[in-house]
Parts: structure tokens; C-alpha cells; sequence
């Protein structure tokens, strides 16, 4: 490791905090200075002038604008960011109960867009212009041009209604218990419970949302794939790797796929991240009790709190995943991770 | 020299046939919306008609793709709906690449903290996932036609201020600018005359990309309840619709569902085809 990459994450992290201070006040602006009243939105036009008035002092809205950012931020700090007016519940609650099952399907449709998009993108590099090749980008440009919720609806369509082999909505079957809570989510609490019954219930149910999330990052990580492989194909150093002899495999996954991976792994980071915003659409065709659900319930409702705290949550995670990227590039990338002191 | 230029990229975007395909669909929506009140097999049917009588009915001789629920004819509503999802994109698009690329230009060229400041807002934006961004936006307004165009239009300025930013950093390195700038013409000038001309091919071969992904964002706006308002035709809400009433009534679903699948995919071969032809071996 050498002091370039440690700088390099040092910038990143500063710039991260920086980013996610502007998102707070950004939000805060949205939240406030869009005309109306936001106690008066909420409370919907039947609410008594006295309701209105007592929710105002609640939400801090009499006070000028910094004071009221500057409340925000302070109740942000000791972990309270007010109470829903939704669900009546400390939004922090609100968010620690739906936030897993919106994690579970977020990961498992990020692992199913890496193991199927990049393989799929080397496989037409190394088929470059043959049919393999013509089959793989059709395939990923109808992922990348359908919308999420369409597909989730033909998905939804086909497996549970036509050919009836897996659940329509929900995390699990009626009728079964949630596995006991140590992760929330429910298929590795099964595991680690050992209940497989329970895990084959809340496998099942996680394929179809899953698979519709990851069908637009699949599209775009297997386009990405191919541009970059073949580029690196036509580079010296996999023209000499040729001409020692070594395999196609040894080639495709060693010489060819590393240095392919850089750019690959930025837009992987930004298309996982972006799930968070499709994950709203699957959520809502299937019924699926996670986050994204909660955000459309709390808009529908005008909840001020809600709106705000999911949607800093989901920026947060949105930062934190483009961090870790950025320092997997830098790690995988030997000019950064190699560089001495002196060189840079 | 620009009309050769131009007849060589027509040459080259002609020979790849999904970029023709592309061209087709385009062509073909766009003349479908224009045209929607004389084409519409039942014009009435986009606003707010009735007919209970043929209510529900799958697909038929007298309703290609079925009616809805309340007896309209899907075929017809999806034409005006294509209407509807293409003024709304040409807006956004109208006001998101102007700020966008104005201060992306202004970034780029002029560096120091306007840079940073600029780029700092835009990474802000960046930062909130986008259908999330535009989602909070409406969460705060009324669902409306105008509203979600607003909504889109300030998640959307961002990327072209990126695009834009990367264009003008690079091209202010180039021998024209420099010369430019040697013979003492004023910034601005630089600016506007010199580095703007040379970013607006990327820019229009994005456009042309993102008036699908606007539709795309749109729709799943509307899809969510948060976007145009019915009695209006929009593509989104007509698949939310008939979601509830799924599989049986699957024709209120699947048809608007592949109308707006072919929209996105028109533009996006176009926008490929365009960035193929229009790049000279970079």
C-alpha cells in the first residue's frame, strides 16, 4: 500500500462528508421552501388552524430558515429525526424496520447483476461480432430500455400468474413466522437459524423482486463489460499474452478482464446505488415491505419527517456504496495502489 | 466541408440497421402523437369518457388492445399518451440542458473555486438516486403535469453539467482556444464562439438518448401515483392501473407497457447510432 492510496481515500472521505452535508441542506430546502405550508399540506385542508399552529412549533417552522436548519441538524446529530407523521412512530424506528428488507433486495439484486452482467460481457468480447456476441447486446439493451416496473409486472406476469412457480408478493408465505431477528434479513436469519423451510419461503419470494431490480444494472454492467474487454483485447499486452501461447480462459479472466474492470466497477457502483431509486418501483408491484415502500407512503402523506429521513438514508447509502467503489478502483488500479511517494 | 461531413455520418448511421430501426420507431411516435386526434381510432376516449357498456373487453376487432375500465379504448389512449410523454420530455429537456451545459462550460473553462463550487452542487444532485431525487420533489407538490416536469427537470440538469464540465475542461487545452485567447478575445467570447460550438455534438447525441430515459423516469414517476393525474393519458399510470387487475384483465397492463418499452428503445438506438456516426475515430 503505498501513501498515494491512503491520500486518495483521505480525499475521497472529505469529499464524501462534504457531499452528504450539501444533500442534508438540499433536502432541508426541498423540504422547506417549496411553497405552501408544510404543516398545512400535511394536515390536509380539514385540519382546525390550532392543529396547524401546534404542529408549526413542532416542526420548528416559525423560527427563520438557519435556526431551522441548524435544529435539523442538531436533532440529526443525537440520532432523532422527528416523528412520523404517517405512522405517528420516531421515524429513526420507522427506517431501522424497513430499511432491511430494502438491503436484502438491494444486495441480492446487486450479486445477481454482477455474476450475470459481467460474465455475460465477456463472453460477447471474446465472441466479438459472432451471434453470442449479437444475442448478449440485444439482451442487455432491452434490460437497459425497459422500465423497472414493467418488468416487474411481465416478470410478476409469467412466473406467478401463468406458470405459477414462484410467490406473487410479500416476503413470506402466510402463515410463516419470521425467522428470529439478527440481520433482518430473512433468508440469512433463516439460515443462521437453521430453519431451511423458512429460508426456501423467503428465497422464493426474493427472485422475482430481485430479478426485476437487477434486470437494468445487468443490462448496462454486461454493455459495459464488452466496450471495455474488447478494448483491452486490442492492447500489446494481450497480444503478447496470445503469442506465448497462453489459454483463451487464462486470457479472458487474467489479462483481458482486470484492466477491464476499472471502469466497469465505477458504473457497477453507480447502477447499484441507483437500485435504491428502482427499488420504489418493485417494491410497489410486489408488495414488498421495505423502505422504498415506506418513502411512496410517506410522500403520498405529505409526511414531512418521512420524506426527509428516507431520503437522506438512502443518500447516505448511495455515498457510502460510490466510496467503496472508488476505493476498489483505486486498490485495483497498480498506478494508484503502487505508486511510491516520491513518484507521485 | 460540413455538408461532406455530414453525408459521410448520414452514410455511416444508414449502414448500421438498428440505428434505422431506431430512426423508424422515433419517426413513427413522434407522427403518432402529432397525429393522435386523426389516427386515435376514438379520439374522445383520452380525457375523461365513459362507456360502461364496453368496460373491460379484452382485445377485439373494434378495440385492437381492449378497453379499460371504464370503457376506453387502450389504443387510442396510448397514442395521446405518447403525446403526453413527449411534450413532457422536450420540456424538461428544454430547461435541464441549458443550466446544465451553461454551467458545466462555465466550470470548465473558467476552473478556481467557480469550478468547485459548481461541480460541488452538482455531485450534491448527483448524490440522491435518481428517481429518488425527483420523487421527494413531488412528495412536496401537487401531482401534476407541469410539477413532474419540474420534478425531472432538476434531477436531470446535473448530468449534462457533468457532460459539459468534461467537454469544455478538455477542449480549453486546445490550440483554437489557446489562439483564441493569444489574440486577446475576451473570455466570454472564448466561451460562447470558441469551446461551446465544439461540446454541442455530444450534447445533442445525449439528448437524443435521454428524451427515452426521461419518458422511462416519468413513467415510473406516474407508475408511483406521483406524476401526471388521470383523467390525462399518461403511459405510467395506464400500467398502475391495470396492475390491480392482473392476469385477467392483462391487456390494460401489457400494452401500454410495451408502448413505452418501444419509446425508450426508439431513442436509445437513435442516440447510438448518432454518437457511431458523428464520432470521428476518437
Amino acid at each position: 500500500m503505498s501513501s498515494t492510496f491512503f491520500k486518495t481515500i483521505g480525499i475521497r472521505l472529505w469529499t464524501s462528508a462534504l457531499v452528504l452535508v450539501g444533500v442534508s441542506i438540499l433536502i432541508f430546502c426541498i423540504a422547506r421552501v417549496i411553497p405552501g405550508d408544510p404543516a398545512r399540506i400535511a394536515l390536509g385542508p380539514n385540519a382546525t388552524q390550532e392543529q396547524v399552529e401546534l404542529l408549526r412549533e413542532r416542526l420548528h417552522l416559525n423560527e427563520s430558515l438557519p435556526v431551522q436548519y441548524f435544529e435539523f441538524v442538531r436533532e440529526l446529530f443525537q440520532g432523532d429525526l422527528g416523528v412520523s407523521l404517517y405512522t405517528n412512530r420516531p421515524v429513526t424506528t420507522d427506517i431501522g424496520d424497513f430499511l432491511p428488507a430494502t438491503l436484502e433486495l438491494v444486495v441480492f439484486a446487486g450479486i445477481l447483476m454482477v455474476v450475470i452482467g459481467i460474465p455475460l460481457g465477456v463472453l460477447a468480447a471474446r465472441y466479438r461480432d459472432k451471434l453470442t456476441d449479437n444475442v448478449v447486446r440485444l439482451l442487455s439493451l432491452l434490460g437497459v430500455v425497459t422500465p423497472t416496473f414493467v418488468w416487474a409486472v411481465f416478470l410478476m406476469l409469467i412466473f406467478a400468474f401463468y406458470l405459477e412457480i414462484l410467490p406473487v408478493a410479500g416476503r413470506l408465505s402466510q402463515g410463516v413466522d419470521p425467522p428470529p431477528g439478527v440481520t433482518g434479513f430473512y433468508t440469512i436469519d433463516a439460515l443462521l437459524a437453521g430453519q431451511w423451510s423458512t429460508f426456501g419461503n423467503a428465497f422464493s419470494h426474493i427472485i422475482l423482486p430481485a430479478t426485476a431490480l437487477a434486470l437494468t444494472g445487468i443490462g448496462q454492467t454486461a454493455r459495459l463489460t464488452r466496450a471495455s474487454v474488447a478494448e483491452t483485447y486490442d492492447k500489446p499486452y494481450v497480444e503478447m499474452a496470445q503469442a506465448y501461447g497462453f489459454s483463451d480462459r487464462r486470457i479472458a479472466s487474467k489479462y483481458a478482464l482486470r484492466p477491464a474492470m476499472i471502469p466497469s466497477l465505477t458504473i457497477m457502483g453507480l447502477d447499484f446505488a441507483a437500485m435504491l431509486g428502482g427499488a420504489f418501483l418493485v417494491e410497489a408491484v410486489f408488495a414488498w415491505p421495505g423502505l422504498a415502500r415506506y418513502g411512496v407512503e410517506t410522500i403520498l402523506h405529505k409526511d414531512l419527517n418521512g420524506i426527509v429521513g428516507t431520503v437522506l438514508v438512502i443518500s447516505a447509502f448511495f455515498l457510502i456504496v460510490n466510496m467503496l467503489v472508488d476505493i476498489a478502483v483505486a486498490w485495483l488500479n497498480p498506478r494508484i495502489r503502487l505508486q511510491k511517494r516520491w513518484a507521485g | 466541408m460540413v455538408a461532406i461531413l455530414r453525408s459521410e455520418a448520414w452514410y455511416k448511421f444508414r449502414r448500421n440497421p438498428l440505428s434505422m430501426v431506431g430512426l423508424g420507431l422515433v419517426t413513427l411516435i413522434v407522427l403518432l402523437a402529432v397525429f393522435a386526434p386523426l389516427v386515435a381510432p376514438y379520439p374522445t376516449h383520452a380525457g375523461a369518457f365513459v362507456d360502461f357498456v364496453n368496460a373491460s373487453q379484452p382485445p377485439s376487432a373494434t378495440n385492437w388492445f381492449g378497453t379499460d375500465l371504464i370503457g376506453r379504448d387502450i389504443l387510442s389512449r396510448i397514442f395521446f399518451g405518447y403525446q403526453v410523454s413527449l411534450v413532457l420530455s422536450v420540456v424538461v429537456l428544454v430547461i435541464a440542458v441549458p443550466i446544465g451545459v451553461g454551467l458545466g462550460l462555465v466550470a470548465g473553462y473558467f476552473g478556481g473555486w467557480i469550478d468547485y463550487l459548481i461541480m460541488r452542487v452538482t455531485d450534491v444532485f448527483l448524490s440522491i438516486p435518481p428517481l429518488v431525487l425527483a420523487m421527494a420533489i413531488m412528495g412536496f407538490l401537487e401531482p401534476t403535469l407541469l410539477n413532474a416536469m419540474m420534478a425531472v427537470a432538476v434531477m436531470w440538469w446535473p448530468w449534462y453539467a457533468r457532460l459539459a464540465y468534461n467537454l469544455s475542461r478538455s477542449e480549453s487545452h486546445e490550440g483554437y482556444v489557446l489562439a483564441a485567447e493569444v489574440i486577446g478575445a475576451p473570455k466570454w467570447h472564448v466561451l460562447v464562439r470558441e469551446v461551446l460550438p465544439n461540446c454541442l455534438p455530444a450534447v445533442f447525441t445525449k439528448i437524443t438518448l435521454d428524451v427515452g430515459f426521461v419518458i422511462l423516469i416519468a413513467s415510473s414517476l406516474s407508475f408511483l401515483g406521483l406524476g401526471v393525474q388521470p383523467p390525462t393519458p399518461d403511459l405510467g399510470s395506464m400500467v398502475a392501473e391495470g396492475a390491480q387487475y392482473l392476469p385477467d384483465m392483462w391487456w390494460m397492463t401489457v400494452f401500454p407497457a410495451f408502448a413505452i418499452l418501444i419509446a425508450v428503445l426508439g431513442f436509445n438506438l437513435l442516440g447510438d447510432g448518432l454518437r457511431d456516426a458523428l464520432d470521428q475515430g476518437r
